[in-house]
C-alpha cells in the first residue's frame, strides 16, 4: 500500500516538472521584433506559420527650441524656436495626409527638456526621428548625423549615447532625404555632430537644419521665410520618410 | 736692534702683501667684467619673437560647404607644447575674425588657456596621447554664430588644427570661462570629450 503511493507521488512529481519545463520554454518564446537590429542570433527552427505583425510606421517630429531658449535670433521677429515650429506643423500635417502616423514632441511656444524629447521619441518606438533646426550661415539644407562611433546593439543602451547602436540606419536615413532634397534642387550639406537630444535617441534619427538658399548658377536665392522654398523641403522630407517606410525593415 | 733676517723677512712679507692686493683687485676687475658682459648678452626682446619661424597648418572651416581646408602659415612658435596649442588656436581664430572670412568669428581672442594633459592608460584600453583642455572665453561663445553647422565647424577645425600640428593629442575638451557647459552656442555639445578622429569626414585634401 505504501509503495504504491509513492510511486503515485513520484509519477506526479515528475509530471509537475515536466509541465514546468514546458510553460518555461514557451515563456522564452517571444515573438521576434522587426524594428530592432539583429544580435546575431541562430537560425530560427522552423515551426509553425505564424500570423505576420505589421510593425507601425511612427516618424517623431523634434521642433527643437522653446520658450526662453529661442535659438538664432534672425531678426527682432525671427527666431528659430518659431521657424522649427512652424515647419514642424506642417511636415506633420504632410506625413499624416500620406497615412504617416507621426509624434511630436513639442506642439506649442513652450520649453521641452532633452530628457523629455528623448523620453517621447524613445517611448514611441520610432521608424525615423527627425529633429528640426534652422540657422542664418551656409546655404540649402545641412544633413546632421550622430558623431557617436556606432556600437552593436544591446537591449540597455546608455541614455547619453543610445544613438551609437542606429548611427549605420541614421546614415542610410539621412542619404534618403538628402536623394530626396537633390530631386528638387536644394543644395544638401552632410555632416556628423553630437547634439542632444540627438544622441539619446533610440531610433534612426537625423538632424535636418534649414538654413538660406544662397543664389548661385543653378539655384534662386530664398531666404528662410520664403514659403516655395519652405514648400520644396516638405515636399522632399514627406518624400523621403514614405520611402524609408519600404526600406528601414531591411535594416540589419 | 733688528738682525739682517728679520728686516729681510720684514720686507718680503711687505713685498708679498703688496702682490696679493695688485691681485686681488686685478681678479676683482675681471670678475666685475665677466658679469657685466653676461648682463649684456640677455635678449632685450620677449621670447614669443626670439623664437623660431615655423611652417603650421590650420584646418580652417568653410561655412558653405561645411568643410575644413588646410591652410599653411609661417609663424614664430615656441617650444613649450602648452603655449604652442595656444598660439595655434590664437592664429586659427585670427583667420575668423579677419574680413571675408569663410567662417567669421568676431572675437579674435577666444581661447584663454590650453593646457595638455596625458591621458591615463586604462587596462584593456589603447588609448594614448594627450588631452587638451580648450579653455574658451565667454565673449568668444557670445560671438559665435548659433546653428548646427557654424558651432560644429568650430569645434572640429581647433581640434583638428590641435592634431594636425601636436599629433600627440587625440582628445580635446572645452571649457567656457572655466567651468563645463552645455553646448556653444545653443546647439553643439560641450560635455563630451571629442576625439582627434571625429574631425577626419570634415577635412577637405
Amino acid at each position: 500500500m505504501r509503495s504504491i503511493r509513492w510511486t503515485d507521488f513520484r509519477n506526479t512529481l515528475l509530471g509537475l516538472c515536466a509541465l514546468l519545463v514546458s510553460a518555461a520554454a514557451a515563456a522564452q518564446e517571444t515573438p521576434p521584433q522587426p524594428n530592432l537590429p539583429d544580435m546575431g542570433k541562430p537560425p530560427a527552427v522552423p515551426s509553425a506559420p505564424r500570423a505576420q505583425v505589421e510593425p507601425l510606421y511612427v516618424v517623431v517630429l523634434d521642433a527643437a527650441h522653446g520658450d526662453s531658449d529661442v535659438g538664432v535670433q534672425f531678426s527682432d521677429k525671427l527666431l528659430e524656436k518659431d521657424l522649427t515650429l512652424g515647419f514642424s506643423v506642417r511636415l506633420r500635417q504632410a506625413l499624416t495626409s500620406h497615412g504617416i502616423q507621426v509624434v511630436t514632441t513639442r506642439d506649442a511656444d513652450a520649453k521641452i527638456s532633452m530628457l523629455t524629447r528623448g523620453e517621447s521619441a524613445n517611448h514611441a518606438m520610432a521608424a525615423a526621428c527627425i529633429t528640426l533646426h534652422a540657422t542664418a550661415t551656409g546655404s540649402g539644407v545641412h544633413l546632421f548625423t550622430s558623431s557617436l562611433a556606432p556600437t552593436p546593439y544591446t537591449k540597455f543602451l546608455p541614455w547619453q549615447t543610445a544613438q551609437s547602436a542606429y548611427v549605420t540606419q541614421s546614415l542610410r536615413l539621412s542619404s534618403e532625404i538628402s536623394t530626396a532634397l537633390g530631386h528638387v534642387s536644394v543644395p544638401v550639406t552632410l555632416g556628423r555632430t553630437s547634439l542632444q537630444p540627438m544622441d539619446s535617441f533610440a531610433c534612426p534619427a537625423v538632424a535636418v537644419e534649414i538654413a538660406p538658399l544662397i543664389g548661385g548658377n543653378t539655384t534662386k536665392a530664398a531666404p528662410l521665410t520664403d514659403v516655395s522654398y519652405q514648400d520644396k523641403i516638405l515636399d522632399a522630407m514627406t518624400a523621403a520618410l514614405t520611402q524609408w517606410k519600404n526600406d528601414w525593415r531591411q535594416q540589419p | 736692534m733688528i738682525s739682517r733676517f728679520q728686516r729681510i723677512l720684514f720686507g718680503a712679507m711687505l713685498i708679498a702683501a703688496v702682490v696679493m692686493a695688485i691681485v686681488l683687485l686685478r681678479m676683482r676687475e675681471r670678475a666685475h667684467d665677466r658679469l657685466m658682459r653676461a648682463a649684456e648678452s640677455q635678449p632685450l626682446s620677449p621670447p614669443s619673437t626670439a623664437a623660431p619661424v615655423e611652417r603650421i597648418t590650420l584646418l580652417v572651416a568653410n561655412d558653405l560647404d561645411g568643410s575644413l581646408i588646410p591652410v599653411e602659415r609661417s609663424f614664430p612658435m615656441p617650444k613649450d607644447p602648452n603655449a604652442r596649442a595656444r598660439v595655434l588656436m590664437q592664429k586659427l581664430l585670427e583667420e575668423y575674425a579677419a574680413p571675408k572670412s569663410t567662417h567669421p568669428i568676431a572675437n579674435a581672442s577666444g581661447v584663454d588657456e590650453v593646457f595638455l594633459m596625458p591621458l591615463q592608460q586604462e587596462k584593456d584600453s589603447n588609448t594614448t596621447g594627450e588631452m587638451a583642455v580648450v579653455n574658451l572665453n565667454g565673449a568668444f561663445a557670445q560671438a559665435q554664430p548659433s546653428g548646427i553647422e557654424p558651432e560644429t565647424l568650430t569645434l572640429l577645425s581647433m581640434i583638428s588644427t590641435l592634431h594636425t600640428n601636436l599629433p600627440q593629442i587625440t582628445q580635446v575638451r572645452f571649457l567656457v570661462d572655466g567651468q563645463q557647459k552645455d553646448t556653444l552656442a545653443g546647439h553643439a555639445d560641450l560635455t563630451r570629450v571629442y576625439l582627434a578622429s571625429d574631425t577626419q569626414t570634415a577635412v577637405r585634401r
